[in-house]
């Protein structure tokens, strides 16, 4: 009886919920007409809000499965206490089982991880530095996998092994020195090995000595919210100095043109390298902290306004042979940044070209310099003769080609 | 001599009324100051957090799935922030901003280390409440007030803070930077300022809770493994939030009254900012100096509540008792020289780096040591599997899993190329995320007979914990695999990179599974309301414990006890202990009611307990051998 006027609430309960729900919607629905007839662009969001509540109340509706289920579960429980016989469902030996099959399960899908998503990744390191951090990469994922797969197995098939019979008593085991030494002193020992390795790839990459035979190009990178801008140092090999404060239009990285080593700095839009040679890249930001960071290459740099820091690295492999070794002729080697800096963070990138001495040397010469003649008229210098555009860019590179002689003969 | 007697009197009158004068609504659910209702409250806070945290990890992951795709439903909740049904590349920012915040800070440190360090400080030591219960009241109301503050900030027209929930300058200091860094971050600080606060307040209470207000034998090598984390985490909170109080304010300095302390040379599309002689890495190490000792705030409590769960319903003591209070103490130590590992790649000093790197690392032997001896404490059991032992196994599971690839990310040279991307993502989610909400859930599951003198469901229980179990890893797991392909984290799309276009299968997949366990969390919640209310009603002592707790009566009542404070005489892990009657022996029961059981090591080298027990010992042989001739 009381069961009865039970269902009979709640299913008049339950039934005005759903009234009000449909009454709400109808109203919202009128409320979007009304909307839709005073906006330029009508959407109706009848359909919407009936697809919402239509998964509303299929969500509902698998709860209310699920409670039928526990009832009956309980109901059957119920009735096996009320017979005087054992408890009908034993939780335990569930759950250890359970707890067997998603060890089992996990390892295929671990593996399954490895095979599949683990053959998506990044192709090899296309740099000198880059090969050393994957076979550190590889060693440590070796080890790690190993303790992984291991301790998993012993964690769930212990849970599997030892789930309670309610035939046995626990073994009474609080210490064992000898063991605690022992799972102390081996990962300290394969942990020290991975440091020491880790710590002279570290050294290797930050600490070069300069190669005078192999002298590195230096390009700066600035990087602002949310483009990159490259700049070639030019024939002296050396960009020259900026400052902040000059940045206005024209001058857009503040470049001194005071300082000589400036005259033939280089815009470029891709950033060309020449393969096996070093690469001194010099990172700077103008206005937030961005990352500077070349997945093929592995480097990653933060730039920092105020403060100027620097990557070196040696290209190995050429776009050409990247494009080959991948299968994949649309390939490009690309950087992006990766620290968050704003809105537009999902999309600063530029295409970097690795390609060979020739081929850099017929592109370096064909890029414009930053001098252009507004910034000359900003810093007071003659303007070139605006006809004489296209043979003046290579005189201009021999002026400047005869101030980096001057330099160097200073040095 | 007699006014002090007489005061003595006195003091000892009011107390005795205290248990009898009336409690209004008002001094019982609100501004209560009995550490149980605190720790409820705390509790309660720190679901809804928790709740609004993963809707908001909800909406973003919708985003990732179905970048192209328009929900128009979005936009009835959201309006301008997601125009024609289009989460905005801002407010996406926000939502990650405002997800992380919430989860690291109001549930994990506030909602995890503020519910089980206020209920069970005073319970498992003995203590009638808090060092200083006012103290303890405050610190949840700040921490109510910082949850309000943050909150509100979805409230303006600028939106919430949106510079990632390591708010690094100048992207946090300058609202041109990004439309959240107007008043939203400006409430961020505040309600920050607040929160460090109220977790200071609370520090202070547990610390001087443990030291001082320990029973009759409860001594520190006889405290419960729960105790010794919430112990060593409050210290690690009292000795690094400041910090990021002195960074916070610093930032508001710069931000409002046009200091230079992290800002320089910075020129905002044309315009040149005045700022000069600051650096932005500043903030990095002071954010830092809290925030990777933070990470251990959120875990260490976790590691407690699942040493003490796994002991229980393993039925056995747990493995090397001193060895997992030694490597916490090691954690606790090691986590203060670390923080640079944040920073290989911001341009510090590579020399640091290297130092970093070493420290790093240290730190994975402690923590693979509790990891083995949770494994030898399962090795033999006899294992019930409550709601809570499933969640503290998952716990060591994710631990596993997480800590593992920390490895990875320790290494400098490693961290060079995976240093922002997902593969930070799915490690800290693992290890910290998953791994200390699972310890909190434990935790709620196991002391909330404790709680509401109430039982929850177990068939409830068992069903969230697998849904949420294999989605946490169905959601992580892959995760990995994109950050090893270079892809950076806190992306609005990927549809602007060829290369990520292969992962966009699997956000969907990522997004579907994420659903799946934010839908299982409802079968917790109603659980955890409903039985609040009707669940059964609870026994003494449910999971057969040993600690404290479980000897103070069902019904809460002011002051934990009626009548005397137990007394201790063991320490908590006497599990299945040979010779035994049962297979547990609380705490307050003295070695001479259990001459049975008591091995040499217990009492500890006192010689007057040691002849006692040999005279037992040989009068039992006697009268073993006397029957045997009979």
């Amino acid at each position: 009886m009381s069961l009865r006027k039970f269902i009979s609430n709640k299913t008049i309960a339950g039934l005005a919920v759903i009234l009000t729900a449909f009454a709400n919607t109808g109203a919202f629905a009128q409320a979007a007409e009304a909307a839709a007839a005073t906006a330029e662009k009508p959407v109706d969001m009848g359909p919407v809000y009936k697809s919402a509540i239509f998964y509303v109340l299929a969500f509902l509706v698998l709860c209310l499965f699920i409670a039928i289920i526990g009832k009956a579960l309980k109901v059957y429980e119920l009735t096996r206490q009320a017979q005087d016989k054992p408890k009908g469902i034993n939780w335990n030996a569930i759950n250890g089982f359970l707890f067997a099959l998603f060890l089992i399960v996990g390892l295929y899908g671990v593996y399954w991880e490895y095979t599949v998503h683990g053959n998506m990744l990044l192709p090899e390191a296309a740099s000198e530095h880059g090969k050393k951090i994957d076979q550190m990469f590889n060693i440590t994922l070796i080890i790690t996998t190993i303790v992984f797969i291991l301790t998993h197995i012993a964690l769930f098939g212990f849970a599997y092994l030892y789930k309670n019979t309610g035939k046995r008593k626990a073994y009474y085991y609080p210490h064992n020195n000898a063991l605690e030494r022992l799972w102390t002193i081996i990962p300290a020992l394969v942990l020290t090995v991975l440091v020491l390795m880790g710590f002279l790839t570290w050294r290797s990459i930050f600490y070069k000595v300069e190669d005078p035979n192999n002298k590195p190009i230096s390009i700066e990178i600035t990087s602002a919210q949310f483009s990159w801008a490259i700049r070639y140092p030019g024939a002296d090999g050396v960009v020259g100095v900026k400052n902040y404060k000059l940045i206005n239009s024209t001058n857009a990285l503040g470049i001194d043109f005071n300082d000589k080593k400036s005259l033939d700095d280089q815009v470029a839009d891709v950033m060309v390298i020449p393969v096996n040679k070093p690469v001194r890249l010099i990172l700077t930001s103008k206005d937030v902290l961005h990352s500077f960071y070349m997945p093929h290459f592995r480097v990653q740099l933060n730039t920092v306004p105020g403060m100027t820091s620097f990557f070196e690295f040696t290209p190995t492999i050429t776009t050409a042979e990247m494009k080959k070794k991948t299968n994949d002729p649309k390939f490009q080697y690309l950087f992006l940044c990766a620290k968050i800096c704003g809105q537009g963070h999902y999309n600063m990138q530029k295409e970097v070209r690795v390609v060979s001495q020739e081929e850099y040397d017929t592109w370096i010469a064909e890029q414009a310099p930053y001098l252009t003649d507004d910034l000359r008229k900003q810093f007071n210098m003659p303007v070139t003769a605006a006809p004489a555009a296209e043979p003046a860019a290579p005189a201009a590179t021999d002026t400047s080609a005869v101030n980096t002689n001057q330099i160097a003969l200073k040095k | 001599m007699s006014t002090i007697s007489l005061h003595d009197t006195h003091n000892h009158d009011s107390h005795d009324d205290h248990g009898h004068h009336k409690e209004t609504f008002l001094t019982k659910y609100i501004f209560s100051q009995d550490h149980k209702m605190i720790a409820k409250q705390f509790l309660i806070t720190g679901i809804i957090m928790a709740v609004i945290a993963m809707c908001l990890s909800i909406l973003f992951r919708l985003q990732l799935a179905w970048p192209d795709k328009s929900f128009p439903i979005l936009e009835t909740f959201l309006g301008k922030w997601a125009e024609g049904g289009r989460i905005k590349p801002d407010f996406y920012l926000a939502l990650v901003t405002i997800h992380g915040t919430i989860m690291v800070f109001f549930v994990l440190t506030a909602g995890l280390s503020g519910t089980f360090s206020n209920l069970l400080i005073p319970l498992q030591l003995g203590a009638r409440d808090m060092a200083s219960p006012f103290l303890n009241m405050l610190s949840y109301w700040f921490f109510f007030s910082a949850c309000v503050i943050m909150m509100s900030s979805f409230f303006i027209q600028t939106g919430p803070a949106s510079a990632g929930w390591t708010v690094y300058p100048p992207l946090s200091a300058l609202p041109t930077a990004i439309s959240g860094s107007g008043l939203g971050m400006t409430l961020w600080l505040i309600s920050m300022v607040l929160f460090v606060a109220s977790s200071l307040m609370g520090g202070i209470n547990y610390v001087t809770t443990v030291l001082n207000m320990r029973t009759k034998g409860m001594d520190l090598w006889k405290m419960p493994l729960t105790i010794w984390a919430f112990f060593l985490t409050a210290i690690l909170g009292i000795l690094s939030f400041p910090v990021l109080v002195a960074g916070v304010v610093l930032l508001i300095f710069d931000r409002s009254f046009g200091t230079s302390f992290y800002l320089s040379d910075i020129v905002m599309g044309t315009q040149v900012l005045p700022n000069e002689g600051g650096s932005p890495i500043l903030w990095q190490h002071l954010f830092w100096f809290l925030g990777h000792p933070e990470v251990y705030i959120v875990i260490m409590p976790a590691l407690g509540i699942s040493s003490e769960i796994i002991s229980i319903n393993s039925r056995k003591p747990i493995f090397g008792y001193h060895a997992m209070i030694y490597s916490l103490i090691g954690i606790t130590t090691l986590s203060f020289i670390v923080w640079g590992h944040h920073m290989f790649v911001t341009g510090m000093n590579p020399l640091l780096g290297g130092v970093f790197m070493i420290t790093t690392l240290i730190i994975a032997v402690p923590s693979a040591v509790k990891t083995f001896n949770y494994l030898a404490t399962l090795w033999r059991g006899n294992i019930k599997f409550t709601p809570a032992m499933l969640f503290a196994i998952g716990l060591v599971s994710f631990f596993i899993s997480g800590g593992l690839t920390g490895i990875f990310l320790g290494n400098a040279a490693l961290d060079i190329n995976l240093h922002d991307t997902y593969f930070v993502v799915a490690h800290f989610h693992l290890v910290m995320g998953s791994a200390a909400i699972f310890g909190m859930l434990a935790g709620v599951y196991h002391w909330y007979p404790r709680m509401f003198g109430r039982m929850m469901n177990n068939k409830l229980g068992y069903l969230h914990f697998w849904l949420t179990f294999i989605a946490a890893y169905l959601v992580f797991f892959p995760l990995h695999f994109l950050g090893l392909d270079g892809v950076p984290r806190r992306y609005y799309a990927f549809t602007e990179f060829e290369f990520m276009q292969k992962w966009l299968t699997v956000n969907v997949f990522v997004t579907w599974a994420a659903i799946i366990g934010a839908l299982a969390q409802v079968a917790f919640l109603w659980n955890f309301f409903y039985s609040i209310f009707k669940g059964k009603r609870a026994p003494q002592n449910p999971w057969g414990a040993n600690t404290l707790e479980w000897t103070a009566p069902v019904e809460h009542l002011h002051g934990n006890w009626p009548g005397e404070i137990p007394t201790v005489y063991r320490w908590p892990y006497d599990y299945s202990k040979p010779g035994a009657e049962e297979d547990f022996i609380p705490q307050t029961v003295p070695f001479s009611q259990t001459m049975s059981s008591n091995m040499p090591h217990d009492f500890e080298g006192n010689a007057e307990s040691e002849r006692i027990q040999r005279a037992w010992e040989e009068q039992e042989e006697a009268a073993a051998a006397k029957t045997k001739l009979d």
